[in-house]
């Protein structure tokens, strides 16, 4: 077990090495610099280069590179050139409210997945497994953004239910009630818009599995010893199906990474999905670079979790 | 149950199986829904590029500021945009666009991931593993902002250069099914005996292990061209695709980003989000039929 996830995390290391050196040249091959738009025609433009030397951008590329990663290492990651503050600031602000928007996606896929599968696996070939069976096939061919727009022009426009941007009503004092309340409220609509599209392939592997466990011998035995259906299915079934769903869970932070991007985008939430696009826009490279590589590591650290879990439930893998 | 189970297995062994394209095509005839569906994939396409070839892309695409933000009407079937152009005349050519980007990008990540997994899973051991691990470092990479980073470093793209961006990141699922199949397949004896006859790798990999997991070729790369036409409209959303001069059904889409369009004009993206409802919808009708049709298991017939 131990030595599976050593082994597993060291793997983790040349992956973010790799990963943080494809940012870098990408970030190098990005036309113009953030000088370039921002300062007037009447500068000087050996001032200019007399700037580009100093911030170091003539230096050889490993150069730059070392001392861009000695910098994200000590957990300084430049300073943004639109928002004149610093990147690990502004990244700061940001990933609090990708962060809960995260969970409360996963927690409301969960909500939704869990009794769906558990429905549609235990009365299969039901018209309630066909109805369950129908939301996720629709589910899986239907692109997040057209969702998410949908949903926000019935309930955010149309019926007014919910704010149509923002992630939080200005002029309210943190730390209080309303304003943990305006939070969640602003929260709802972009998590559930998410969490109804992304739940199928939970709801669709957690079928499967339990129709695959219902005949398996184990339960048929459960049966002979005159445990109850519910018995069998809450102590018995339920507890073999729910496990690889869990394994699942590192990997559903990959799929949060980019459904983030369409949702912060649609609902104006100012998180880190938002800030990455804006980022591009505004050729702000520092603060591309800084969001880059944080969800890359964020989706490598996912996988990590995914087969750590994995290794615990199935020791199958650990052998491998 | 042991008994019941040979009898059900043993009046199938010396029936002559039907030849795969015929099973296919039955399959599809007897699910209505996907032949439906099928009729209508075909429609479109034949609508779609038949008209554009007497539409022309540069007129629809020209600003006309004298019909900006048009209801529907006599002259403008579906209304104008924000810069009066004909939004079903972009309809049309943006269906034509979103199409041909994502049959260009399945034919490339298909014949990569194929060819990739073939090589694989057939040679195993250290070559396996090495290449495996490459494709585990790439399947790790989000795809939707490596994409977005790497548009925005190419200054002028047009159709190939952006169907090589979303191919580059798009080949690992299929490379990884085909690899799992490869694996299964060349333990079986046909290959061993062709390896015995002296067959060299190259051929057995090619003419011999290809045809055999063709049907799972067929069935993936259906299932992915309904995928990659979200893709392509999502990244066209974000403003990460084609430029406005060539409009796919993401670029109407994007135009809702605008709040004021998306509350009172539905005309500009309601059309262009049900089309591509439909073509994804149909796409994976038809890769399920095939899906069923492929593995005996799930056929109906």
């Amino acid at each position: 077990m131990w030595k599976f996830t050593l082994r597993r995390t060291l793997i983790m290391i040349p992956q973010i090495i790799v990963l943080s050196l494809l940012i870098f040249v990408l970030a190098q091959l990005m036309p113009g610099d953030a000088l370039s738009g921002q300062i007037g025609p009447d500068v000087d433009p050996e001032r200019l280069d007399e700037i580009r030397e100093e911030m170091g951008w003539n230096d050889p590329w490993y150069e730059q590179y070392a001392s861009w990663m000695g910098g994200v290492v000590k957990g300084d990651l430049g300073d943004s050139f639109r928002f004149k503050m610093p990147v690990s600031e502004l990244i700061g602000q940001r990933m609090v409210n990708t962060f809960w928007l995260s969970v409360a996606t996963l927690i409301l896929t969960y909500l939704i997945a869990i009794p769906l599968g558990i429905a549609s696996g235990r009365y299969n070939d039901t018209w309630r497994d066909q109805l369950i069976t129908g939301y996720t096939y629709v589910g899986f061919a239907t692109p997040l953004f057209i969702f998410a727009l949908v949903m926000l022009w019935i309930f955010g426009f149309k019926l007014g239910w919910f704010p149509t941007s923002g992630s939080i009503t200005p002029g309210l004092e943190p730390g209080t009630f309303e304003y943990l309340m305006s939070k969640i409220y602003h929260l709802i609509l972009p998590a559930l818009s998410m969490a109804l599209i992304t739940t199928y392939s939970t709801i669709q592997y957690l079928r499967n599995e339990i129709v695959d466990t219902k005949h398996k011998d184990f339960i048929l035995t459960a049966r002979a010893k005159g445990a109850s259906e519910s018995r069998v299915y809450n102590r018995h079934i339920l507890r073999n199906s729910l496990l690889p769903i869990a394994a699942f869970f590192g990997f559903e932070i990959t799929g949060l990474i980019g459904g983030s991007i369409f949702i912060e985008n649609i609902f104006g939430y100012p998180g880190m999905g938002q800030l990455l696009v804006e980022s591009i826009t505004l050729r702000d490279y520092t603060v591309l670079t800084a969001t880059t590589l944080l969800f890359g590591v964020a989706s490598i650290l996912g996988a990590l979790l995914s087969d750590i879990i994995l290794s615990i439930v199935d020791p199958r893998i650990r052998i491998k | 149950m042991e008994n019941k189970k040979a009898e059900e297995v043993q009046p199938k062994a010396p029936m002559k199986s039907p030849s795969g394209i015929s099973i296919i095509w039955r399959e599809l005839v007897r699910d209505k829904l996907a032949l439906v569906s099928l009729i209508f994939l075909i429609l479109i396409m034949a609508a779609v590029y038949g008209t554009s070839l007497v539409l022309d892309q540069k007129e629809i695409v020209k600003v006309d500021l004298f019909s900006i933000h048009e209801p529907p009407s006599e002259e403008f079937l579906l209304g104008t945009d924000y810069g009066g152009r004909d939004v079903f005349g972009q309809l049309v050519i943006g269906t034509k666009n979103s199409l041909t980007i994502a049959i260009l990008v399945t034919l490339m990540t298909g014949i990569i991931g194929v060819a990739y997994g073939l090589i694989s899973g057939y040679f195993g051991g250290h070559i396996d593993n090495i290449m495996m691990r490459i494709l585990d470092f790439f399947m790790i990479l989000p795809f939707t902002m490596i994409v977005i980073a790497f548009v925005a470093i190419v200054p002028k793209y047009n159709t190939i250069t952006f169907s090589l961006i979303m191919t580059a990141f798009l080949w690992m699922g299929i490379a990884r099914l085909i690899r799992s199949k490869a694996l299964q397949e060349k333990e079986l004896d046909y290959i061993q005996a062709s390896k015995t006859l002296g067959s060299s790798h190259f051929k057995i990999i090619f003419s011999q292990l290809l045809p055999n997991v063709s049907s799972l070729i067929i069935v993936t790369m259906t299932l992915n061209l309904a995928a990659n036409i979200g893709l392509e409209s999502g990244l066209s959303f974000l403003g990460f695709g084609f430029p406005e001069s060539t409009p796919s059904l993401g670029t109407l889409l994007s135009y809702a980003r605008n709040p004021q369009t998306l509350e009172f004009r539905w005309w500009i993206w309601v059309p262009a989000s049900i089309l591509i409802l439909l073509l994804m919808l149909s796409i994976n009708n038809v890769g399920q039929a095939l899906k069923r049709a492929t593995d005996a298991r799930q056929r109906r017939g």
